[in-house]
Parts: C-alpha cells; sequence; structure tokens
C-alpha cells in the first residue's frame, strides 16, 4: 500500500511537471514556427513603413525600443520605491507590527489587480492632469503594476534576515544608514529576483499601456510623446485580416520572448555572483 | 522553595562612582540598573563593578538576566520599544545612558561576540576592515594590515591568508567565531563582551575560543556570559552569580567556586539546580 502511494504521488509529480513543460513548449513552438519566417533584420531594425499594416516593408523597432525604455524606467523607479518601503517594513517598525501587517495586506491586494484597471486608474489621472497617451504615462501605469511584484518578493527574502546580522553591525559601532547598507547586500540577490519578475510582468503586459503609453510608428525622443510596445503591436498585427501582417505578430511576440529570456539569463547570472557573499 | 536574597555584597563606594578611572582599575559599573520588558521586572537593582583587564564571568541558571544584562552594556536594547531601563551604567567614568552620550561612540568600544557566529555579507578581509572603515580608516595598505594584525591575533591568518577575498560564510562555525572575534579587536574596543561565545561550536573550536579570551586578557576586559560553569572555572577571575534577574554574589573566582558566602550560590556551583 504505501509503495503504491510513493508510486502514485512520484507519477503525479513526474505528470504535472511534463504537463506543464510540454504546454511551455507547445507555445515558444507555435510562436517560432509561424514568427520565424518572417523574422527578418528588416523587421527589428527598422520602424513601420506607409502600409506597414497592410504587410508592405517596415519593422517593429519602434516597439522594441519603446518596451525597453518602459521597463527600464519603470523597473528603476519602483525600485526607488520598494527597497525603502521593505526597509521600513521590516526594520524600523516592529517585526509583529499591526501596520506592517496591514501593509503587506494591501501590497497583496495590488499584487492581484488586474493590469487593465492600473491602466484605466494610470489614464483618469493623466486626463485629471491634462496629460496626453505619452512614455512618461506609461512608464508610471508600469511602475504602479509592478511596485507590489517587486515589494512582495523583495519581503519575503527581508523577513528572512536574522537580527543576528543588525546587532552584529551596530555592535561594531555602525548607524542606522550604514547598517541598512549591510543588509541590502544581504538582500541583493532577492532583489536582483524581484528585478526579474517585474520585467517578466511588466513588459508583456499591453493592457496598462493600451491607454497610458498609446501607440505610434516612431521611435519616443521625449517623455511626453507617445510610445509603442511590443505587446502592443502584437495585438494590433494579430487582429489584422491580412495573413502576411498576421506572421509579423507571432515574430514580435518571437522578439518579445527573446528579450525576455536575454533578461532573465543575466538577471540570474548577476543574482548568482551576488549571492557569492551571502551568508 | 522561598528564596530570600541578601543586600548585594558588590556595592560600589559612592565616592568611587563620582569619579572612577582606570587607576581604580573598575572598568564598567553598574549602579542601580533596574531594566523591564513589556513591564516584566527582569533586572532589578543590579550594582556591580567590573574590573579592567580581567576576565569576568557572568552566569546563573537560564532567564536570570544574564544576557539581557551584557546587551544592557552595549546599549542593544536601544532598538527594541517595550523596555525600560533606569539606573546608572558607566564605562570609563562614562554614564552609557545619559542623554548626551552617541551610542555608536558606545559601541565602538566594545566588541560583541554572540552565540552563534554572525559574519557579514562580504569576504573574509571585509569583514574584519568593516568596522574600521566605517569609523574612518581609509588606505588599502593600511585597511590590509589591520586585517592581517587582527586575524594573526586570533590565530586564523594562516587559515584563510590564501582566501581572504572568498566569502566569510564559506568557513567553518569555529573560524567564522573567531572571524567576528576579529572583526569586534579591529575597531579596537577595550571590552570584549561574549554571550555564550563558545556553546554553538565544538569542543576543539570553543578551546581555542577560551584561549584566546585568556590571551586578550592582557589587554581588554572581557564580560562573559557562560552556561558552563566549568568554562567559568578555566577562564574567569571574577564570577558574577546572578538569579532572577538579581546579582546574588560577585567575587573572585576562587570566592564564588571555592567559597560562596550566599547559599544560593554555593548551591547553583554544586550542580543543586540548574
Amino acid at each position: 500500500m504505501k509503495r503504491l502511494e510513493e508510486l502514485f504521488f512520484k507519477c503525479l509529480m513526474i505528470g504535472s511537471t511534463v504537463v506543464l513543460l510540454s504546454v511551455l513548449l507547445y507555445i515558444l513552438f507555435v510562436v517560432i514556427e509561424k514568427g520565424l519566417p518572417s523574422l527578418s533584420w528588416e523587421m527589428i531594425s527598422q520602424i513601420p513603413g506607409g502600409g506597414f499594416y497592410l504587410g508592405k516593408e517596415g519593422g517593429i523597432l519602434n516597439a522594441i525600443i519603446g518596451s525597453l525604455y518602459l521597463i527600464f524606467f519603470s523597473v528603476i523607479i519602483s525600485l526607488m520605491i520598494s527597497v525603502p518601503v521593505v526597509m521600513y517594513l521590516n526594520f524600523t517598525l516592529r517585526r509583529k507590527s499591526r501596520f506592517a501587517a496591514f501593509a503587506r495586506l494591501t501590497f497583496d491586494v495590488l499584487f492581484g489587480i488586474p493590469s487593465i484597471v492600473y491602466g484605466a486608474f494610470g489614464f483618469t489621472v493623466m486626463i485629471f492632469f491634462g496629460l496626453q497617451a505619452s512614455l512618461l504615462g506609461g512608464i508610471i501605469a508600469v511602475s504602479m503594476l509592478i511596485i507590489p511584484v517587486m515589494i512582495r518578493s523583495i519581503d519575503e527574502v527581508a523577513v528572512l534576515i536574522s537580527p543576528d546580522l543588525v546587532e552584529a553591525t551596530k555592535s561594531l559601532g555602525a548607524t542606522n544608514y550604514e547598517t541598512l547598507k549591510v543588509i541590502i547586500r544581504q538582500l541583493l540577490p532577492g532583489i536582483s529576483t524581484a528585478v526579474l519578475l517585474s520585467i517578466g510582468r511588466g513588459i508583456g503586459d499591453a493592457a496598462t499601456v493600451l491607454f497610458t503609453a498609446g501607440y505610434t510608428d516612431s521611435i519616443p525622443t521625449s517623455l511626453t510623446q507617445p510610445t509603442a510596445t511590443l505587446p502592443l503591436a502584437i495585438f494590433f498585427q494579430l487582429s489584422s485580416p491580412i495573413d502576411e501582417v498576421q506572421n509579423r505578430a507571432y515574430s514580435a511576440a518571437l522578439v518579445l520572448t527573446i528579450i525576455i529570456l536575454i533578461l532573465s539569463f543575466s538577471a540570474r547570472y548577476f543574482s548568482r555572483r551576488l549571492s557569492k557573499n551571502k551568508i | 522553595m522561598e528564596l530570600i536574597i541578601d543586600p548585594l555584597i558588590s556595592e560600589v563606594p559612592k565616592s568611587k562612582v563620582k569619579n572612577p578611572s582606570r587607576s581604580l582599575k573598575t572598568h564598567i559599573i553598574v549602579e542601580k540598573l533596574n531594566l523591564f520588558i513589556q513591564g516584566n521586572h527582569i533586572l532589578r537593582d543590579i550594582n556591580m563593578s567590573i574590573p579592567d583587564k580581567s576576565i569576568t564571568c557572568i552566569i546563573g541558571p537560564s532567564g536570570c538576566g544574564k544576557t539581557t544584562l551584557l546587551r544592557a552594556f552595549n546599549r542593544l536594547h536601544d532598538d527594541s520599544v517595550d523596555v525600560k531601563i533606569t539606573g546608572k551604567l558607566f564605562v570609563d567614568g562614562e554614564d552609557i545612558y545619559a542623554k548626551d552620550t552617541e551610542v555608536t561612540h558606545i559601541r565602538k568600544k566594545m566588541g560583541l561576540l554572540a552565540q552563534r557566529p554572525c559574519p557579514l555579507p562580504m569576504s573574509i578581509l571585509e569583514n574584519v576592515v568593516y568596522g574600521p572603515r566605517i569609523h574612518g580608516v581609509r588606505g588599502k595598505r593600511k585597511l590590509y594590515e589591520i586585517a592581517r594584525n587582527q586575524l594573526l591575533a586570533v590565530g586564523l591568518w594562516n587559515e584563510v591568508k590564501d582566501r581572504l577575498k572568498s566569502p566569510a560564510s564559506r568557513l567553518s562555525l569555529g573560524q567564522q567565531q573567531r572571524l567576528c572575534l576579529a572583526r569586534g579587536l579591529a575597531v579596537e574596543p577595550e571590552i570584549i563582551l561574549g554571550d555564550e561565545a563558545t556553546s554553538a561550536l565544538d569542543p576543539i573550536s570553543s578551546k581555542t575560543i577560551e584561549e584566546l579570551f585568556l590571551s586578550i586578557k592582557e589587554k581588554y576586559t572581557v564580560v562573559l556570559v557562560t552556561h558552563t560553569l566549568r568554562q567559568a572555572k578555566r577562564i574567569a577571575d571574577y564570577v558574577a552569580f546572578m538569579y532572577l534577574g538579581e546579582l546574588v554574589e560577585f567575587g573572585t573566582s576562587d570566592q564564588i567556586f571555592n567559597h560562596p558566602k550566599h547559599q544560593l550560590t554555593r548551591e547553583y556551583i554544586s550542580g543543586g539546580f540548574s
């Protein structure tokens, strides 16, 4: 009986892993199969020409650059907000503070809010301030989307930091600020995982940027100009009736996937290097 | 069993408290120290004077307030809420709980060795020079010299000299504890506090640490909290016996272990309770 039980759970574990992996591989396969034939140098090095959306010449450089701009600035802004928040929750407030518990609950709720809501909220805020759809609007909306992700994932590592480390540092005569710097060193691998997760969530999201960043065929040169993004490039092209344009949507998806893969591998690499000194 | 605790033996004459100096050979003076955690009276009217350049062991059963007292020396209770401290604590004649005393200045005077070694998330070298660096020592060569001297002092140099850049976390527990001691010594403290510093270590490593304490007491005042009576017997010059938050008896190692005055002390050192 025990052996049957063991066998059952073993099969269950292997089964679910295989199912998950095959779904993932199938998605990748479809994207590559449909996207690769229309992926060309022209596709990633040019902005859309006239008639691009009818299947004529041009590329999606505007969306690639737009997405990179957007995620880069959003991640920086979110880091600047999330790290101090986590420090405050864990090292200034008491461990069992009610306020901290309430704050964590709030971030969990924010985590679960659908991205379209952030997009819509960002849009109303922009209308209030009289802003047009722009790179800036997109950055703000995407930051709002990824801040809860970042806070929660850094927080999860921060709660594991032992009070001994804080005491060891302080007993050497370190000020609070110097102590926080030591803590951040210990947190670096966690922070890099958080950045990775946020990039994954932020760069692939279409709903947040739909109203806030807008769409344009040119590469933005200032924060107040609208910008194209890869998820929207996929969305618009996929809804076209023309086959060729649809295939270009898949190649845009392939580009997006490759960008995410490159970013995750580099994040993993840095994370491993950073965790070298972790205790 | 009803406990009656006599007035303390180790009272410091008032005239000495006003102007304690090194010539009196007392380094730390505790005066009527009371400490409350969440309203519970943890330390009760502690009076003691800890002599300079010697090893003082604080012994007593679990929960008697040994560690709380030790942490009070270093003002580590500052960050905990619900802790109230009354009374005075002088180090070098300076009241460390006075309003204008800077906490970093106090902590720089004392190196703390915790129960479990806690290296900082840095390399071995950076761990040792962290303290000097935050206190303003600059220059690669100078810092390297400091690290070398302190690592030599704790007998770790030969073991780590070829891998100073590798993470401190890769060392064994015993080595880590010695590294922590070196790190503490590097800020040039006057006092070394040890909170059961050998309890997490294997016998050989704890022996090394004990020997280190014996060798550094020429230069530093060492205050140790210990659970093991045998350790106190081996290395202590002075012993403080605490029970239920009170200091029952304070005296030289010989006084406490061979001629205890107090009934409770007698019972504790003969293993009557623990």
